[in-house]
């Protein structure tokens, strides 16, 4: 056989036969293309991940403090997160271009807000379920509100935010697919140009599975946390 | 902000373009849930009502939950190929979950008190989930069929990638429709993702128990 020398155009006429006729899935392409496409894809995801998660966290508690210490702003804090989270992640991303253009702060935008429902209504449950006889002992034995707050009501509440958390991650690994369509960054970005090579199988089972081994991975780890943060609650239902 | 005001224009302009895609995304959305009602209602009800299976109504909340809308649709796209079925088997899939998991856990909540009396009176197994049950679990199977509505409006917009039509198609087509007609078409989604989010809320509202203590 002979085997042709000189410049080779990248991926023309070198892909296996797998490759060309779009098999259902080709190992060789994975192993080729895990360091150039994958794996960045992967650690973008991860951090775009991260990055909403933790802003959506810090904005969420602050919410809460508000919504659990004046209980007449709950309800409007409530009905705004709701409001967010009801609006379309492709129609958000779009709304927000023109105002910060096609840019990360455009995808961290979306991710952050529709972490908020979720984060922050766990939030005030776990907070209002903490028993009224556990605050008052607390109360009548010495300690101030800050106090009784922090040693009390939070740990009580722990259980609850966490379970939040679990939802929150999970929900913005999946939703962070979708931002490739404004930037691309993150594991739907193959997933788009499979899609418009002719529907590239290996490219989408490949990113597909890796955006919801992702998700899996995420939520066992948070259970972990769940269990070594809050030993005495073994069994919270994440609903 | 111009934007803004150019989409306005367009949505004037556009009338009949504008609502004839909001048409085939209700279609094609509305299709999706009912299928998702059909399939995955009687199962939770039922699993509810027995105390059954909850590992696996849970683990079906969680699963659910990790499967990204965009990749359902891929997917459909490499087994289906382009047609119906592509896509509405995706909004199906992405349905079910929270449908079945709050019928579960709205039958398995229910006052057993409630439960024991009915029992007593005489009434079957169906008769107890359905006169009692039922009624009482109604505002967070509701809440269960509102989230879904919203996934499956949100994702009928990313259908659009794989031939779904609707209102995503003009989203994803920046090329023809201009930076103008993909924020009309993305406000006009969001409206209507509102607009169903407003019905199911009065539905839940208006099925409430009035008098919930039973015990």
């Amino acid at each position: 056989m002979i085997v042709a020398t000189g410049p080779v155009i990248p991926n023309f006429g070198q892909g296996s036969s797998c490759e060309v006729n779009n098999g259902w899935f080709c190992t060789d392409w994975v192993s080729q293309h895990w360091h150039d496409t994958l794996q960045p894809a992967l650690i973008q995801h991860i951090e775009l991940t991260v990055i909403a998660v933790g802003i959506g966290f810090v904005l969420a508690f602050a919410l809460a403090l508000v919504g659990f210490r004046y209980r007449l702003l709950d309800p409007p804090i409530g009905l705004f997160s709701d409001f967010l989270y009801t609006i379309p992640s492709l129609a958000l991303f779009q709304l927000l271009i023109p105002i910060t253009g096609i840019s990360v702060t455009t995808v961290e935008i979306a991710l952050v807000s529709y972490t908020l429902l979720v984060l922050y209504r766990n939030m005030i449950e776990g907070l209002r379920n903490v028993p009224a006889e556990l605050v008052d002992v607390a109360r009548g034995s010495g300690f101030t509100r800050a106090q009784t707050f922090m040693r009390v009501e939070l740990p009580l509440a722990l259980p609850a935010i966490l379970a939040g958390l679990r939802i929150a991650t999970v929900s913005t690994i999946s939703i962070a697919t979708v931002a490739s369509f404004v930037i691309a960054k993150g594991l739907g970005s193959p997933i788009f140009v499979a899609l418009e090579q002719d529907v590239f199988k290996t490219e989408i089972f490949m990113a597909g599975g890796m955006a919801v081994a992702l998700a899996l991975v995420a939520d066992g780890l948070l259970v972990l946390l769940q269990r070594v943060l809050t030993p005495w609650a073994r069994l919270v239902r994440a609903t | 902000m111009s934007t803004f005001v150019d989409a306005f224009r367009f949505m004037g302009d556009h009338q009949h373009l504008l609502l004839s895609k909001a048409e085939q995304h209700i279609e094609l959305s509305g299709a999706a849930l009912v299928i998702a009602l059909v399939l995955a209602l009687p199962i939770g009800l039922w699993l509810g009502h027995l105390h059954r299976g909850l590992f696996a109504a849970a683990s079906v909340a969680n699963v659910g939950r990790s499967l990204p809308s965009l990749v359902l649709i891929a997917l459909g796209l490499t087994v289906f190929g382009i047609g119906f079925w592509n896509n509405t088997v995706a909004l199906v899939v992405l349905a079910i979950p929270p449908i079945l998991t709050n019928a579960y856990f709205a039958m398995e909540g229910v006052d057993p008190d409630a439960v024991e009396a009915a029992r007593g009176v005489g009434m079957t197994e169906l008769q107890v989930l359905v006169r009692v049950e039922l009624p009482l679990g109604l505002p967070l199977v509701f809440a269960g069929i509102r989230i879904a509505a919203i996934f499956v409006i949100a994702t009928a917009t990313i259908a659009a990638i794989a031939g779904g039509g609707g209102l995503g198609e003009i989203i994803v087509n920046r090329a023809s429709y201009g930076d103008a007609g993909v924020v009309a078409a993305s406000l006009c989604v969001s409206a209507l993702a509102f607009a169903a989010a407003l019905i199911l809320s009065v539905v839940r509202r208006s099925v409430s128990p009035r008098h919930t203590s039973v015990a």
